[in-house]
Order: structure tokens, then sequence, then C-alpha cells
């Protein structure tokens, strides 16, 4: 006992002031910390106790992959239209091909090339009788997919910048989800709204040579589409024919902003220079004839163009009211989503329980704490007291650890902690019982002790590396809060084992060079 | 001398095996029932497994549950329960069952019910989950069940002997129906809290018998002939004051959880509870009596040696 190593001692010193430094800012009002350095934080709460909102949103991946192939039609049909080749049956086959069949033998070998470079990534083929195929593998789509999800991560990044949300957390969780965790956020329906908007703007003339009813009889030209109108103002039309091709996409805008004009509230909207010579062009063809405004498949507005508009920039005027205007500049700001976005699970707690949830599990926490150190100090007298002191080290560097690792805390969390003091002092029994066993056996004060701590150690490593197996399982399959009930009790064991083991023996090592007791006080 | 070397002296010899064929009855019969209990009444899941909608409301006032009752039954929603907590008679919590149809069908019924239900409600917690996660919730928790037991016994067999490993698979396993039933038979709310209780539950258990083993280990070295019965008993009584002194820390803590946790954890807080009486039962009743059925002699010979076939569980 009495040669203990330097180095143990040096570490025990070294990392209990680690400890206390790193667990300090949980002591401060936070309008201090926020001044203090990324690497001297207090620990982070999870949103059960400081109150927001948790959204787990799905990008809706068979849209992207039909968006995608429809695309790929529309361009088809635009190259053979152009290099005027007779075609038939141009669609869609099954879920990953694209079809089309070349009517006249002499244009097969003439068009391969060009249909084959326009989509890379498909399998291109060409068979005896001039169909032609592009075919999509998992790969493909997947990698299709990807894009599209890393897309909408940042399309729904913007938009919640926009609504000026503290600190927001963005992430991707798996293939095709995204959670999105807003601190401080009380009632995410807004959001969810927001978020729930594709906000993909076109514009596309209007189809003249056909009426709604004409197209509901059957009666629709091809390449046209009748589409509803937004429900705005009444006295308009209830749906529009419009011909399929986009003049021009919202994916071309570089600024919206809500405004007025004649006293009603409109998006005035500017265009990138390809976007401004694009829209110049369409209205200066189109003098006269009406030009459909497009967001996510309904009819906002069919202006009439009066005269061409060469500036690039222009108004939306769709009966909005204020609010409405100034969500759809927003949402035209931040861009389209390529793909719907599906709330899957929401969960939200309001400030006042998060603190309610801060308060139960503080004051069960000292509560157990009490009960603990009181308990240690009747049963083992001195060596319980040195116990307790171990435990409520263990409490500060395990706090620590949790603030300068960047860990979030949560309720489950909290009772982790609790649970973990419970077992902490689970270690020091383990020794005291044992040297109280050999001591029994009739070693000396002294040689009882080393051996105590000697045996102990095995079976408190096999005793917590089990433990530690179940909150490792807990930490890789569990969820939000769940996931902090296994950091805290994963890194709780771990710093147990220290304080427990390492400081406790110091402690006791110390306690005998200067009292020298005779007898054993257990 | 302390106040606890006087309760207890020297090291008791209690005959703890003597009611090995009571404590083995006893422990078949709770996981029959168990299991009963699963397959006939099953499980009341939360919306984390089932899926639906939770809202904790707060009124400024007592809250009216009869009249949110009416209001809400209006509404058609399905199952809809309402249940006040807390002391000030402000607090209620309403549970409504999975919407039929998709993810967008529980977020129109909380639409629904906030409008129903008009102002003066203040919404301290909602929770939505659809259908589509519930499964995978499900999927995953009991994943994560079946993988602890197995890497636990796993680590024991690693550890110590392949007898041991048997051991602590049916101590952990009897915990673990044992739990499961415990909120089958109570009908407490079954969520992901729960799947954490257990998963500790486990863990706490697992700590116990190995602590016990540990010491068969070291006695079954120590005394070469002693027979295994008496080498048991005397492990247990050895460990006996270390087991009740963890028991009662470990259930201060808990009970302090129980009581002052706040409703969110007292599910948990009452599984921890049971799981720390059964935890300490089945090291005891479950995990040492099995060893008495093995040739444990034999194994122990030949430690560090490879050559034992594990069991089949």
């Amino acid at each position: 006992m009495a040669h203990f190593p330097k180095w143990k001692i040096i570490l025990a010193v070294v990392v209990s002031l680690a400890g206390f430094i790193w667990s300090a800012p949980n002591l401060l009002p936070r309008e201090t910390t926020d001044q203090m350095p990324s690497w001297w934080q207090p620990v982070s709460l999870g949103l059960d106790l400081q109150g927001g909102s948790y959204l787990m949103l799905e990008v809706d991946t068979s849209y992207v992959v039909r968006e995608h192939l429809n695309s790929l039609v529309e361009t088809v049909r635009a190259t053979l239209r152009k290099e005027r080749v007779k075609y038939a049956e141009l669609g869609l086959s099954g879920k990953d091909t694209v079809k089309v069949r070349i009517l006249e033998a002499g244009d097969r070998e003439k068009i391969r090339p060009e249909l084959r470079k326009l989509d890379s990534t498909a399998a291109f083929d060409m068979t005896e009788d001039g169909t032609v195929t592009w075919y999509y593998d998992e790969n493909a789509l997947r990698s299709r997919i990807n894009q599209a999800v890393d897309q909408s991560i940042e399309i729904v990044r913007r938009r919640i910048d926009e609504m000026g949300t503290r600190e927001p957390s963005i992430q991707r969780q798996g293939a095709e989800r995204i959670v999105v965790q807003l601190p401080g956020v009380k009632d995410p329906d807004r959001i969810k709204e927001l978020l729930g908007k594709t906000a993909k703007l076109t514009f596309h003339m209007v189809d003249d040579t056909a009426t709604p009813d004409d197209a509901r009889a059957g009666r629709l030209p091809p390449g046209s589409m009748l589409l509803p109108s937004a429900e705005n103002e009444r006295g308009l039309p209830t749906s529009y024919v419009v011909k399929k091709r986009v003049e021009v996409g919202g994916d071309l805008l570089t600024d919206a902003q809500a405004t007025f004009q004649d006293g009603h509230p409109v998006v005035s909207f500017k265009f990138s220079a390809a976007g401004g010579k694009k829209f110049g062009d369409t209205t200066k063809e189109n003098v006269g004839k009406a030009l459909a405004i497009v967001l996510d498949g309904k009819v906002i507005s069919a202006p009439r163009v009066n005269e061409p508009i060469l500036g690039g920039s222009g108004v939306i005027s769709g009966g909005f009211n204020v609010q409405q205007a100034k969500d759809l500049s927003m949402l035209l700001r931040a861009g389209a989503l390529p793909a719907p976005l599906g709330v899957l699970e929401e969960r939200t707690v309001g400030p006042d329980l998060g603190a309610d949830s801060i308060r139960a599990g503080a004051i069960a926490s000292v509560v157990g704490l009490v009960a603990v150190v009181v308990f240690m100090a009747l049963i083992y007298g001195i060596l319980g007291l040195l116990a307790d002191v171990a435990l409520v080290l263990n409490l500060v560097i395990l706090l620590a650890l949790l603030s300068a690792l960047g860990a979030t805390l949560t309720l489950p969390g909290i009772a982790g902690i609790v649970l973990t003091m419970g077992m902490a002092v689970d270690a020091n029994v383990l020794i005291y019982e044992r040297i109280r066993e050999e001591s029994r056996n009739g070693r000396s004060l002294l040689s009882a002790i080393q051996a105590g701590f000697e045996r102990a150690f095995g079976t408190i490593l096999d005793a917590n590396l089990t433990t530690l197996a179940a909150a490792a399982l807990l930490f890789s399959f569990g969820t939000g809060p769940i996931k902090g009930f296994a950091v805290t009790l994963t890194l709780g064991l771990l710093t147990s084992m220290f304080t427990a083991i390492t400081v406790t023996r110091l402690m006791v090592a110390l306690w005998v060079s200067v009292r020298r007791p005779k007898t054993l006080p257990l | 001398m302390t106040f606890y070397s006087r309760l207890i002296g020297n090291t008791p010899k209690f005959d703890f095996l003597r009611l090995r064929v009571f404590g083995l009855t006893l422990t078949v019969l709770l996981i029959l029932g168990s299991f009963a209990s699963m397959g006939l009444k099953g499980f009341n899941f939360g919306i984390d497994f089932a899926g639906g909608l939770l809202i904790e409301t707060q009124t400024a006032e007592k809250a009216d549950v009869g009249h949110m009752r009416n209001v809400l039954d209006t509404l058609n929603l399905g199952e809809v329960s309402l249940q006040e907590f807390g002391d000030t008679g402000r607090d209620v919590m309403i549970r409504i069952q999975r919407q039929e149809g998709d993810e967008k069908a529980q977020m129109v019924a909380l639409t629904r019910v906030k409008e129903a239900l008009g102002a003066g409600y203040e919404y301290r917690r909602v929770e939505i989950v659809g259908p589509k996660v519930g499964d995978e919730l499900k999927v995953d928790g009991a994943l994560a069940v079946g993988l602890a037991v197995l890497a636990i016994a796993a680590y024991v067999w690693f550890r110590f002997e392949w007898q041991f490993g048997v051991g602590a698979l049916a101590a952990t396993f009897h915990d673990v129906i044992l739990t499961f039933g415990l909120f089958s038979v109570t009908g407490l709310e079954f969520n992901l809290t729960t799947v954490a209780a257990i998963l500790t539950i486990a863990g706490y258990s697992i700590n116990d018998t190995v602590v016990e083993y540990d010491r068969v280990r070291e006695n079954l070295r120590k005394y070469k002939t002693m027979s295994v019965y008496d080498l048991l008993n005397l492990s247990v009584n050895e460990t006996l004051a270390r087991t009740i002194l963890t028991v009662a820390t470990v259930m201060v803590t808990v009970v302090a959880l129980l009581v002052l946790g706040g409703e969110v954890l007292r599910g948990f807080s009452i599984a921890m509870l049971w799981g720390l009486v059964i935890g300490t039962f089945s090291s005891i009743y479950v995990a040492i009596p099995v060893l008495l059925y093995f040739d444990l002699r034999s194994g122990a010979d030949k430690e560090g040696e490879e050559g034992a076939e594990p069991a089949a569980p």
C-alpha cells in the first residue's frame, strides 16, 4: 500500500482536476457560457429537457424516380421531334425503364448515338425492330435518390433558416430520411406546413385550342394537360388547359420578395441572366396569350402577356393574403424540393414541461445521491465516506465528459446517471466486503486491504463489462432519448470504474499512512 | 464496530439450494404465466410501437375531463383515452389510437383535436408516430433485447465456462420474460423506455450473477474436494452481504426516481424496481441451481482449455 505508483497519483489528480474544469460551465448562467469557447460549454440538453420539436421526414423516393423517368421521356420526345424522327410507344415501361420505338429503319442508326447520350447513367439498348430502352439498375436509381435526399436536406435547411429558428439541427438518417430538431419551437404546425410544400414553380403557356370542358370530355390535345387552379379568388376558372412544356422553371429564380401592388399583396421575383432571357423570349413570342404560373401542379394565376417582359423580373398576383405572399416568396427563395416530404414522426415538448422534467430529474438525482451517501457512511463508517467522495467525484467527471464530448442529456439520460450512482457504489461494496473477508481469514490490516482491492478488481471488471454490452446494444438500436440513456449509463460505468477503484484506493492508502489504524473499521 | 458489522457478523450459512426445486418450479410457473398473459392479453403498447397520438395538455384551471371527452368523442377518432395526472388536476394526457391510412392521417387528427378543443389549452407535449415508424421501432426493440441476452450469455461463456454461459442465459431469459409478463399483466404502457428498462434489468441482473459466478469459480479452485452443492451454497452466502447492500443502494436510487422523477419516468422506475427483485432472485435461484446439473469439476480443472461444447439453451 505504501508504494503507490507515482503515475497513478498524478493521473488521478489530473483527471479529477479536468473533471472539475469541464463540469464547471454547468453551474454558470447561460448568458455567461454563450461567451465561452466551444470546448468549454455546459452539457447540451435534449429536446425533452429544453423543449422543442423533433420531426422525422421521409423523402418520397418513388416520386423522385418517377419524376426522373418522366423528364427523360420529355427529353426523348423533344430530341426526336427536333430530328424529325418518326416514333411510337414512347413512355415508361415498369418502374425503371423508358421505352420508345423508332419506326423507320433508316433513322435508327443515325439517331442512336444521340439517344444514347441523353442519360449516361442508364443502360442503353436498341433491338432489331427499333425498340430503344433506357434501363436504370438499382445503383443508378439509388444514386439518383441519394442526390435528391441531399438536395432536400439543403432546401429544408434553407427554409428553416429563413424562419429564423434558433440552432436547428438537420441530419440525414438512413437512405431516405431527414431528422429535424428544432430547440425552442413550441408549435411546429407552421414548419410542417412549409416543409410540406414542394414549391415547384413553373411557367407554361395556356393552350387556347381546348377548354377545360373539352379536356374533361377526353379531347385533350397531346402535349397539353389539365391543371386545377389554386383555391384563391372567386370568379376565376377552376381549371386550365396548359401546355406540358415548361417555358421557364423556378430553379432559375434568384430572388423573390413579398410586396404590394395596387394595395394587394403580391410576390415579386427576379430571374437569373439565363432565366431572364428565356422569360423574355417566351413573352416576346406570345404577346396576347395567357401565361400560366403553376405552383405544385396548381395554377396560381394565368395573366395575359400584354407586352414582352425583358427585364428578367415580374410579379405573381394570386389573391394572396399577406402571410401567403410572405410564405410563397420565402419558399421560392429557398428553392423547390426535389420530391414531397412526409412527416413520419413528430415529438414536441413545451419549454415548461422541459423545465419541470429538469427539476424532477435534479431532485431525484440529489435525493438519490444523499440517500446513497448516508447509507454508505452508516454501513462502512470512514471508508464509506471515502467511497462517497469517490462517488461525488464520479458524478463530476461524468458531467465533465458529457459536456466535453458534446453529448446530449435527456430525461432517460438523467435516469441513467441516477442508476449509475447505485451501480458505482457496488464496486466499493465489492471491495470493502472483500477486505472484511480477507481480514476475517486472518490477514493483517494492510495485507487485507491490498488483497481486497486486487481480488475484487476482476469481479468488478467482469460484472461491468456485461452491463456495458447491454448498454452498447441500447446505444446502437435506441433513438433519441433512449440513446441518451445508453450514453450516460456507458460513460457512468467507465468513470465509476476509475473513481471506485483507482481513486478510492488512493484515498484509502492515504488514510492508512496518515492515521495508521490498528484494526479494520468495518 | 459500525452499525452494519453488528448486524451481519460472519459469513451466514443459509442452505439456499435446499429450496431449489421450489425456486425452479416458481420460476417455470412465472415464465409460463407470463407467456400465457402475453398470448391472451397482449400488451398495452404506447404510441412508440402502436402508432397514434399522445397529447399532454394543461389548463389554467382544473381541467373538465368530461367536457374534453365529449368534445373528442364527436370527432370519431377511434379509441381515445383521457387520463388526469399530477396533483393540480390541470394536467390531462390524451391518447388517441393510430388513425387509418398513412402518416398524413395522424397529422390531420392532431389538427382536428386542437380545433375541437379550442383555446385555453396549453399543449405541453405532442407526440405523433406514424404506422411505418411504429413497426420499425418494434423490430429494433425486439432485436436489441434478443441480441443483449445472447451477447451477455456469450460474454459469460467466454470469460467462464460454457455451463456458466447456459446459467447466465437462463437467468437473463427469466428476467426479460418476467418483465414482459409484468407489463402484460398490469397493462402498464409498453413503450421505448420499457425496452431501455428491460435492457438495464438484464444488465443489472447479469452483474449480480457474474459476481456470484466469480466466487463460484474461485471456490472451485480453492476447495478441490468440497461437494458442488456445498460449494454453490458457500459462494452465495459469501456474496450475500454484498448482494443485500447493492440491492439496497440501487433500490434507494430507483425509489427516488419513482417518487420524484415525474410522469415520463414512472413506467421505467416501476420496471426497474421489479427488475431488482426478480434479478436478485434469478441470480440465486436460476443461475446458481443450473450449475448443479452440470459436471462443474471437469470444466474447472481444464481451466483455459478449449474442448467443452456449448449446450443448446
